[in-house]
This record gives structure tokens, sequence and C-alpha cells, in this order.
């Protein structure tokens, strides 16, 4: 456009006549004249949400006071923050009701707190951001109690046991980052996360695991993680290492203890 | 060892013939005669009965082990009677929910059917279990306690030889037996196994096959695991611990040196009453420990696991205690492989998983024979040495065991990173770092800090013991009043010192100041019996090294400061 119009204007360029000289520069106007339109009628317009939802307004007045500091006033993200248009109202209510956002530390990763919001005030910011772009939304049906239980075992041990471990319990991943436990996830969190891949997780979507196998897999993870052990201390459900520990300093420990006992002279 | 008579002091109530005797000992006296009409058994028993065993508590450690093995033995059958050592593919049909209706192995089934369904079974599992930790555990702090003491030398260098191969056939028979149920966690294992037993150059895949019956997983290896775990190796352990234990009671145990005790006797408590008691009265103590722990802590909880599969892994992956130290050296090997001919010799498996622990298992099973060679040690040694007077020999079991603690912690270094919030390359290379910087600082740490105890022993034999009262002196000075140690202490620690290998004994550390600087040639770890000089001059390639390896193994003892010896001499003749 720019060749264009310097074209246009420069005397030298050939021996136009001044009339193909204004034909040239009336295109030129009609093409910027119908950007501007096309810009005006695509982009999205603060106005046009305003007007028509209130929720939507309320999360973007909560947006702008307490995370378009590094999101960007509209969602566009920043030098630290990852720009939040088309990430879905699912991946904003994962973040915010499970306490990863808003960010305390730039540490290797967002560490978990109690929510900042309260489930109204998250509900409308979400509600924002995914009126920003098209994206996951929140999941409704989540009756996951009658998912097949031991199917979802077979679906965890598949795709999350090699970063959140054989029970959910976490696991380590490069660089002080790591696969958070899952003990204090609540079923929804557990969807939204596969969902939405937080962090360094894939995002697991739904012609990878359908709606109905991620039910299975919140099944199988809140089975396990509200049943007891049933041999007695769980040991923090990590496997050897913490066995180990009790072998060394409770068991033998004892034994040795037991046998100054024994071998001190009476 | 038929030169070493066994005294008899201790308890003095031998049972003698009484009229007035209860009932129960009547019948007592009659099965005894009864069993010694038909094997004439009196002799062999009195003579056991009347055995005596020294009283220390660190002589009994390895009876945990010995009773951790019979509890393995009993929960061991219980399990046999209910576990189908097979890989043939069943769906899972009973109470534990989260898996009903999932193929797995038969093997996993039965152990799922051990936890869930059989009465006492989960129990069982979980003291088997326990009691395989607390066998491998006090097999080391058993050989600790060996090897500090100067133990393993001679005449007892075999009996440690047996030692170390119990302990190996510990580990594999611990990792055989946890291999068994079939889940997830142990197939990752043995998948590992197969790893590294694939790394070794040329005969690495035909071993690989020949144990296995063909490719991973395949269909033997589980009752292949099981006859081994049930059968060969506990037939092997059980006829090694026969022999270790004859030879102990043949050879008679050692001592510390004390009142009293020479090379040549043993004092302590005899068979029965006493040890019998104390010995019994411990084996119910570590089953109570290990039935505690059976019934309160979990341990390998299979249901989690899941089935093996070889698509799957689950994060922290890891072994059980006694393996950790491999899956340590495995993870903190960097990823070296060499290319020759359209051949890998994959040396980050090589060496941390055949290499490495082959070196450790044989310099363990041959420290005895590295000793005894280098010194030119071969007196018989009955009286235990105490680990600050041989500060070589202990430096290097702390130095050894620090590598290896490294190599154990290296094993869990993802559950490390995740616990404290660090990050997991930081770790493996803080921990790659310390596995070559700290054995040597370790070892110089030791040494230091034996030195430093003899320093003590020193002084308190020249010195005495300091009493805290202050004293002023005509000419103004105050001294404090150091009072001589008792003179039945003062001999125990002469002889712990090493003193007593001179014919003069005791003279050589009254005989003054001057004189302890040249005591260090009857001190250099071995008490008794003289052993020739180590300055010979060395003849040919081996001797030299031989020579300089006695250099290195013996440490002098280090003179007391001679301004306090000087102090002592002079000035503080009126003191005492």
């Amino acid at each position: 456009m720019e060749n264009v119009s310097t074209s246009a204007l420069t005397p030298d360029t050939g021996h136009r006549s001044g009339r193909r000289r204004f034909a040239h520069a009336g295109i030129v106007l009609l093409v910027i004249g119908l950007f501007g339109f096309l810009y005006a009628a695509f982009a999205p317009s603060h106005s046009a949400a305003t007007s028509s939802d209130p929720a939507i307004e309320q999360g973007r007045q909560l947006y702008l006071q307490g995370c378009s500091s590094c999101h960007g006033l509209n969602g566009e993200g920043g030098v630290t923050a990852p720009s939040l248009i088309g990430v879905g109202a699912a991946a904003a209510d994962f973040q915010m009701s499970a306490g990863f956002m808003p960010l305390r530390n730039h540490t290797a990763e967002a560490e978990r707190h109690e929510p900042a919001y309260d489930d109204t005030e998250i509900e409308q910011i979400s509600a924002y951001i995914g009126s920003l772009g098209p994206g996951p939304a929140i999941p409704t049906n989540l009756d996951y109690q009658s998912a097949p239980l031991a199917f979802g075992g077979q679906l965890f041990r598949t795709n999350c046991a090699q970063c959140h471990n054989f029970a959910g319990s976490g696991g380590a991943l490069t660089y002080g980052k790591s696969a958070p436990s899952l003990s204090s996830a609540s079923p929804k969190e557990i969807y939204e996360a596969m969902l939405t891949g937080p962090e360094n997780m894939p995002v697991f979507g739904d012609q990878q695991i359908t709606p109905a196998q991620k039910l299975a897999i919140v099944n199988y993870v809140r089975t396990i993680k509200t049943s007891p052990n049933p041999g007695g201390a769980g040991l923090g459900r990590i496997g050897p290492v913490s066995e180990t520990a009790v072998a060394w300093l409770v068991g033998i420990g004892v034994c040795v203890v037991i046998t100054m006992w024994i071998g001190s002279k009476v | 060892m038929s030169s070493t008579t066994t005294d008899t002091p201790g308890t003095g109530g031998s049972s003698g013939a009484d009229e007035n005797v209860p009932a129960g000992e009547k019948a007592t006296r009659a099965t005894l005669k009864y069993v010694d009409d038909h094997f004439g058994s009196a002799g062999f028993l009195k003579r056991s009965m009347d055995k005596v065993f020294p009283d220390h508590w660190s002589f009994m450690l390895g009876e945990i082990a010995l009773y951790s093995f019979v509890i393995l033995l009993l929960t061991g059958v219980y399990l046999t009677l209910f576990f189908h050592a097979s890989q043939h593919e069943v769906i899972y049909n009973g109470s534990y929910a989260p898996l009903r209706g999932v193929p797995m192995t038969d093997a996993y089934a039965s152990t799922l059917h051990i936890s869930f369904d059989v009465r006492g079974g989960l129990l069982m599992r979980q003291i088997h279990h326990w009691a395989a930790l607390i066998f491998t555990t006090s097999i080391v702090v058993h050989m600790f306690r060996v090897f500090f003491t100067g133990a393993f030398r001679k005449p007892r260098t075999i009996n440690w030889h047996i030692g170390v191969i119990l302990m190996i056939l510990a580990i594999l028979e611990g990792f055989a037996g946890y291999s068994l149920p079939d889940d997830l966690l142990s197939g990752t294992g043995l998948r590992i196994a197969y790893s590294v037993a694939e790394s070794i150059p040329v005969v690495g895949t035909y071993v690989c096959y020949f144990l296995f019956g063909g490719n991973y997983p395949g269909q033997d290896i589980i009752p292949r695991l099981f006859i081994i775990h049930v059968l060969l190796v506990p037939g092997i352990l059980l006829a090694l611990i026969g022999a270790h234990m004859m030879i102990l009671w043949h050879q008679k145990h050692t001592d510390f040196p004390g009142p009293g005790k020479t090379e040549n006797n043993v004092i302590g408590s005899k068979f029965y009453p006493t040890f019998f008691l104390k010995t019994n009265g411990f084996l119910f103590m570590v089953f109570g420990v290990i039935a505690a722990l059976g019934a309160f802590a979990t341990i390998n909880p299979v249901w989690l696991y899941g089935p093996y599969s070889p698509g799957q892994v689950s994060a922290g992956s890891q072994p059980d205690w006694y393996i950790l130290f491999l899956e340590g050296s495995l993870r903190m090997m960097p990823n070296w492989e060499t290319h020759i001919f359209h051949h890998t010799i994959s040396w980050n498996i090589l060496i941390p998983g055949v290499i490495i622990p082959g070196l450790m298992f044989n310099l363990m099973a041959l420290y005895p024979n590295i000793e005894a060679w280098a010194t030119k040690d071969k007196g018989y040694h009955n009286l235990l040495d105490r680990p600050r007077d041989v500060p070589v020999r202990t430096a290097l079991g702390v130095m050894s065991l620090t590598f290896y603690m490294i190599l154990v912690i290296g094993g869990a270094n993802d559950i490390l990173a995740t616990t404290f919030h660090w990050s997991l390359q930081a770790v493996t290379w803080v921990l790659r770092v310390l596995l070559i910087v700290a054995p040597p600082i370790a070892f110089k740490l030791t040494k230091r800090f034996c030195l430093g105890l003899q320093h003590h022993d020193e002084a308190l034999l020249h010195h005495g013991v300091e009493t805290g009262i202050i004293r002023r002196l005509p000419h103004g000075e105050y001294i404090e009043i150091e009072a001589e140690l008792p003179p039945e202490k003062a001999e125990v620690l002469a002889k712990q010192i090493g003193y007593v290998g001179h014919s003069n004994g005791h003279a050589a550390i009254t005989a003054g100041t001057n004189g302890h600087g040249s005591n260090g040639h009857a001190t250099n770890g071995n008490g008794s019996g003289p052993k020739g000089g180590r300055l010979k001059r060395p003849v040919g390639l081996a001797e030299t090294a031989r020579a300089r390896m006695e250099h290195f193994l013996t440490e002098e003892r280090e003179p007391v400061p001679d301004a306090h010896a000087a102090d002592h001499a002079d000035e503080e003749t009126p003191v005492h």
C-alpha cells in the first residue's frame, strides 16, 4: 500500500495524466477506508460487550483492576504474561479457582494458594476472558460418579501417572517445575486442567480424551484420593522412598535401640 | 581356631544335682534323659549350653538379620499358598473396585486377591515386605560393626566372604520378591534390570533372552523369579546362614579389649541361661517391631500401582532401598554412548549398572585380604580394634559409605526435588559433584577425627582426668589438678590403644614423654604379634605396591604435644 502511494506521488515516475493520478489516489483512499470499516466491524468492541452482559462488564472491571497490569488492558498479554485471547473461560476459571492466579511470585512455576476471588468474581472474570475469543468453556456436566472407575484408572495410568505419579501425589519436572499433587484438586479443576493444559501440562482436547473419558479419570482420581489406605499409614503414597526412610529410621532404629537395651549390663 | 580356649568366669551358678527338684524341672530332666539315651547328646548339649558369649550390644546386631529371616520364611510360606506365579492374562473380578474388569496377569490378580480377599493376607504381605527391608538393613548395620572393629581379620576372613555373599543374595532375593506381583512399579524395575543386562557388550542380548525367555516382558520371567525367590536363593541363604553361624560357633565370638581379656579367652555370659534368654526375648521383640510396621504402615500398595503394562510408567518410580544405590548411579550417569562397527556400547548403563556395583562388591569382599596382604598381617585376632585406633581403615569405611549414601540419595533425586522445591537438574548436578568430592573429604575428616580421639585417650593416660579444681602455686601460677585414671580403667585404655602388644606393656606408657613417639610401630592397628618392619627394602613391582599400600594403611600414632608433656614431667609432680 505504501508502495502504491509513493509511486503515485512521485512526479518523475512516468508520463501519466493528472486524472489517472487522481484515480489512483481514489483507489488508495477507498482501500484504506475499506480496511478501517472492516476493522471497525470485526475488532472486539468493548462497548458491544458492555451492552450484552452485565457479568462480563463486571468481569472486565475486575480484570482491569487485578489482571491487566500483566495481561494487558485487553487481554493481549505482556512481557511477563501470556495473551488471554482465545484461552477460554475454562482456563481462567481453573487458574483462579485453584489459586494459581493471580500469581504471587515469579518462580519456576505458579504456586497454588487460597483463591484471591470468590466464586462470583471468578465467574465474572472468566466470562469476560471467555468473551475475548473462542476457547473451551467451563464444563457444566460434572456427573463423574457414574463414570466407569476402572477404565478411568487405565486412562490415568496411561496419560497422567508419568508426571503426577501413580496415586496423583505429584512428581518432578525439569528445572524446578513439577506436576502438582492432585490431593486438593476438585473434580471441576481436574476436568479443566485436562481441557486447558495449564503450565507444562499438555492439552487433552475432547478429540483425544472424550468428555466421558475425562469424567472417568476424574472419578478415578477422586476415588483413590478419598479412599483410606487399607494397609495403615499411607506414607505419602510416593512409593519406596518413604518406605526406605521408615525402614531405616523407625524399623532398624527401634531394633538397634532394643539391641542396646538387651545388651546393656544389668 | 582350636588354640582359643574358653575360660568360663561370668555367671557362676552351674546346675548341680539338688534333692528337692520342682515337678517342672523333673519333667525337663526326664525328656533330656530320653533324648540322651537315644542320641548320646548330653555332652554336646553341656558344651553348647556352657558356651560363653561376650557381652556387648553391638554383637547382637546380626541377630536382627537372623530373626527377620525367620519371619520372612514364616510369612513367605503363607503367601505361597495363595500366590499364582503366572503371566496368563485374566480379568480381575475381586473386591477392589478401582481395578475390577481390568485385564492383568494372574500374578498381579492373585496379589490383589491376597491383599483384599484372603484373611490376614494384606497383613502377611506387609509383614513379609517390612521384614525384607529390616533383613537387608540389619545385614548392613551388622557389617558396619564387623568392618569398623576389624572383626573380619584372620581367622574370620572366610566368614566375612560368606557374609558378603549373603548380603548380595539378600539383595537378589529382595529384588526377585519385589518383582513377583507384576505391578506397574516392579515391572518398571524389571525393565531396567533387563536393560542393564542388555548393556553388557557382546553377551548382553543373549543373557537377556536367556533370562527372560525372549523379549521383554514375555511370559516366563515371573514363574522363573518365583522359583528363584522361594526355592533357589532361600535354599542357598539357609545353607550359608548355617555355615556363617557354625563358623562363628566354632571360632567363638570376638570381643573388645578389656580387663582380663586376651587373644585366647572369651569372657561373657554362658549360652544357657543368660544368652539363651536374651536372644529369645530379642527374637520376639524384632518380630514385634516388624509386625507393628506391617500393621500400621502401608508398604508396596500394588493396587495403586496398577498392573504392569509396557506403555505406562509412573513418576517417582523407585526400587526398594537396597537397589536404590543402583537407581541412583543410573540417574546420575551422563548420557555417554559409543558406536563402533554398527554396535552401540551404552556406557550410560554399563558403567553405573554393571561396573560400579561390580567394583563395590568386589572391593568389599576382598578388603580383608587386601589389608592382610599389605600389612603382612598373618596373626590371629580375637580381640577387636576400636575404630579410632585404626584411623585409615575407619576413614576408608566412612569414605565408601559416603559414596554409597550419595548414590542412594541420587536414586531419590526427583522426590527430593518435589519435596523441597528444588530444581531436578540442580539436585542431579550437585550430587554428581558430591559423588566425586565428598568421599575424599569424608576420608580426611574421619582420619582427623580418629587421630583426635587417640589424642584424647593418650591425654587421659598421661595427664589423667581434669578435676575442675584450680590450685594456686606459691609463685602465683594457677594450675588445674588432674586426677589419675583408676588403675583398672587405665589398664583397659592402654589395651585399647594397643600398648599391650609389647611385652613390657604398661611400662611403655609410663616410660615417659619421649617414649611414645616411637610407639607407632606397635600400634598400627594390629595389636598382637610382631610384624615385619614396614620399611623392608621393596623388591619388584608387587612388593613396591604392597609397601606403598602398607604405608597408606598404617597411620602413626601422634605423640601428645610436648608442652603438656613437659608440664607433666616437671611442675605437676607435687600434685600427684
